[in-house]
C-alpha cells in the first residue's frame, strides 16, 4: 500500500482524511502514484496536475523522506520507503500569497 | 413572488443569503467551499434550484460545482458523490473541471496568440473561470467565460465542457492584451428575443457579438475611446469592465469601461458616452433596473490607480434617463472613511414588484436595497471580499 498524504483543501474536495492509501501496481513513481490517486478519486483531476500537459501545477510541491522531489522526473522511483509504505508521499500547497 | 436568494462569490468560499420578499431579515449559509475562490455561482433560470459554482485556486485549478436543491448540497457534475468512479468502459470521470482550448484540427497548434504586457505575442493559457451564464431556455446549457479570454459552453450540466471557438478564431486575437486582472471573458449576455445571438465582454480586447449562436463573432466597439490605444479607431484592445442590458430591450446596451459609461442603442453598432455628471467615470459594475429599461446603475471609482470611492463616501449613482443624468444614492451606506471598491461582477438586481438592488464590496459588505436604490442596509458586513453577486427571484 503507497500513502498518499494531501493538502487540507484537496482531502475536502475528494471528501476523504487526511491520508489515503493506494495500490500501485509496477514501479512506483511520483506518475504511477497520481495516475493510482485520479483513478479511484477522480474528482482531484487536474488539481495536481495539468489536466492536459499532466506537468506539476506551479504551486504544488511533492515532499517524501524529508526530501523535495517537485522537480524529479516524473518516471523516476521514489524512495524505497514509500513503495514499502513505511513513509507517506506528501502533496503540498507551497506558502505562497498571503 | 415570495422570495430571493442572493449568491454570493468570496475570495474565500461562497455565501448564500435568502429573504421573504419585504428583503428586512436574512438568513446567511456558508461558507461553502470555504476557502477557495468563488469567482462566481449563478442559478438556471429555467430551474432556479440548479445552480452553477466556479470553485478556483492558485494552488489546485478550477473545479466546476453544481447544485440541484438551491445551493444547500453541491456536486461535481462529471463525480457524483456515491457513483462509480470510472464510466462502465473504464474511462475515469472528473471532466467537468476540464476546459482545453481548441486547436487547429490538422496541426494540432493553438489557433491564435495574444498579446502579452511587454508587446510580444502570447500563447493562451487557461487560469480560471470567471462568469458562469446558464442558458435561457435548458438547464443543462451553460455558458462560462474564462482567463485566458475564451468562451466555453456544456450542454450535459456541466460535465463536459467545449470551447466555442469562433470567438478566438475572429482573427484579432494576436492584438487582445491582459488588463491589471488579467485577460478574462467576464461578460456574458444572451439575447432573450434572439437565441442566436449573444454579446461578450473582454478585458481587454473589447465587446464581441455574435448573430449565428457562436459559429462567428465580430467586435462591436465603434465608438470607444481609449488613452492608452493610439488609433482612434482601433476594432480591439478596449478595457470593457462590464456592460448590461434590459431584457425587454436587448438592442440597447450598458457599458461601464475603464474610463467611461457608453451606451449602444444599435445592439453594439455603435457607442456614445453618456458619463454625464458623475463625479468619476471610471468603475466597474453597470446594471439595469428590472422593470425600468432606462433606469441604470454604476458605482464609480476614484481612478485606475486609486481602485475606492471619491471622497471616502460610498455612492451608488442612479442615473433614470438611460445615462447622462446622475443622482448620487447615499442613504444607509458609509459616507466618510469608505474605502471599498466593487468589483464588476457584484452587482443586480432582483425582479420583486419593488426593484431590489444588491451590491458587494471588496471589504465583505454585501448592500441590498428594497426600494431600487433610495435606502440601502447591510445584508452582511464581514465576509470576506466579494468577487460576484447575483439574485434570484423566487416563486
Amino acid at each position: 500500500m503507497i500513502r498518499v498524504v494531501l493538502p487540507q483543501h484537496l482531502r475536502t474536495l475528494a471528501r476523504v482524511e487526511r491520508e489515503v492509501q493506494l495500490e500501485v501496481e509496477g514501479p512506483v513513481t511520483q506518475r504511477s502514484v497520481l495516475d493510482a490517486l485520479e483513478a479511484r478519486y477522480p474528482m482531484l483531476q487536474g488539481t495536481i496536475r495539468d489536466q492536459v500537459t499532466q506537468q506539476r501545477r506551479p504551486f504544488v510541491r511533492f515532499f517524501a523522506c524529508e526530501q523535495d522531489l517537485s522537480h524529479e522526473p516524473p518516471d523516476t522511483l521514489l524512495p524505497e520507503a514509500v513503495a514499502m509504505g513505511a513513509e507517506p508521499f506528501l502533496v503540498v500547497g507551497a506558502i505562497a500569497g498571503g | 413572488m415570495s422570495g430571493v436568494r442572493v449568491l454570493v462569490g468570496t475570495r474565500k468560499g461562497a455565501f448564500i443569503l435568502t429573504s421573504d420578499g419585504k428583503r428586512k431579515r436574512w438568513d446567511v449559509s456558508g461558507p461553502h467551499f470555504a476557502g477557495w475562490e468563488i469567482y462566481h455561482l449563478k442559478g438556471s433560470p429555467v430551474d432556479p434550484n440548479r445552480l452553477y459554482a466556479s470553485q478556483t485556486s492558485s494552488w489546485f485549478g478550477q473545479i466546476i460545482q453544481r447544485s440541484g436543491d438551491g445551493g444547500k448540497t453541491w456536486e461535481q457534475p462529471g463525480t457524483p458523490p456515491g457513483e462509480p468512479t470510472t464510466t462502465p468502459d473504464g474511462m475515469p470521470k472528473g471532466e467537468s473541471n476540464k476546459f482545453v482550448y481548441d486547436t487547429f484540427p490538422q496541426t494540432g497548434k493553438p489557433l491564435t496568440t495574444h498579446q502579452w504586457y511587454d508587446g510580444t505575442q502570447h500563447p493562451w493559457e487557461f487560469k480560471r473561470v470567471w462568469h458562469l451564464e446558464p442558458s435561457l431556455t435548458d438547464p443543462d446549457t451553460v455558458y462560462a467565460g474564462v482567463e485566458d479570454a475564451a468562451l466555453f459552453r456544456t450542454t450535459d450540466g456541466g460535465k463536459t465542457w467545449q470551447e466555442v471557438s469562433g470567438l478566438r478564431g475572429h482573427g484579432s486575437g494576436p492584438r487582445w492584451q491582459p488588463g491589471a486582472g488579467g485577460m478574462c471573458l467576464h461578460t456574458i449576455l444572451l439575447d432573450p428575443s434572439d437565441p442566436r445571438r449573444m454579446f461578450i465582454a473582454i478585458s481587454a480586447a473589447g465587446v464581441f457579438r455574435t448573430d449565428d449562436a457562436g459559429k462567428t463573432w465580430r467586435p462591436i466597439n465603434r465608438g470607444l475611446h481609449s488613452e492608452y490605444i493610439p488609433d482612434p479607431n482601433a476594432e480591439v484592445g478596449h478595457c470593457v469592465h462590464r456592460i448590461a442590458m434590459h431584457r425587454s430591450r436587448p438592442r440597447v446596451l450598458f457599458m461601464q469601461k475603464h474610463w467611461d459609461v457608453m451606451r449602444s442603442d444599435d445592439a453594439g453598432e455603435s457607442w456614445h458616452e453618456i458619463s454625464g455628471n458623475l463625479p468619476t467615470d471610471f468603475g466597474f459594475p453597470i446594471d439595469v433596473h428590472a422593470h425600468e429599461p432606462d433606469t441604470i446603475y454604476v458605482v464609480p471609482i476614484k481612478s485606475d490607480s486609486e481602485h475606492y470611492p471619491p471622497e471616502g463616501k460610498l455612492r451608488v449613482y442612479r442615473s433614470r434617463t438611460g445615462g447622462n443624468e446622475w443622482e448620487a444614492l447615499t442613504k444607509g451606506l458609509p459616507q466618510n472613511d469608505c474605502y471599498v471598491n466593487v468589483l464588476r461582477d457584484a452587482m443586480a438586481v432582483d425582479w420583486l414588484d419593488s426593484c431590489g438592488v444588491y451590491f458587494g464590496t471588496t471589504g465583505g459588505q454585501v448592500y441590498a436595497s428594497a426600494d431600487a436604490g433610495d435606502s440601502w442596509a447591510p445584508i452582511v458586513r464581514d465576509l470576506p471580499a466579494v468577487l460576484s453577486v447575483e439574485v434570484q427571484t423566487l416563486p
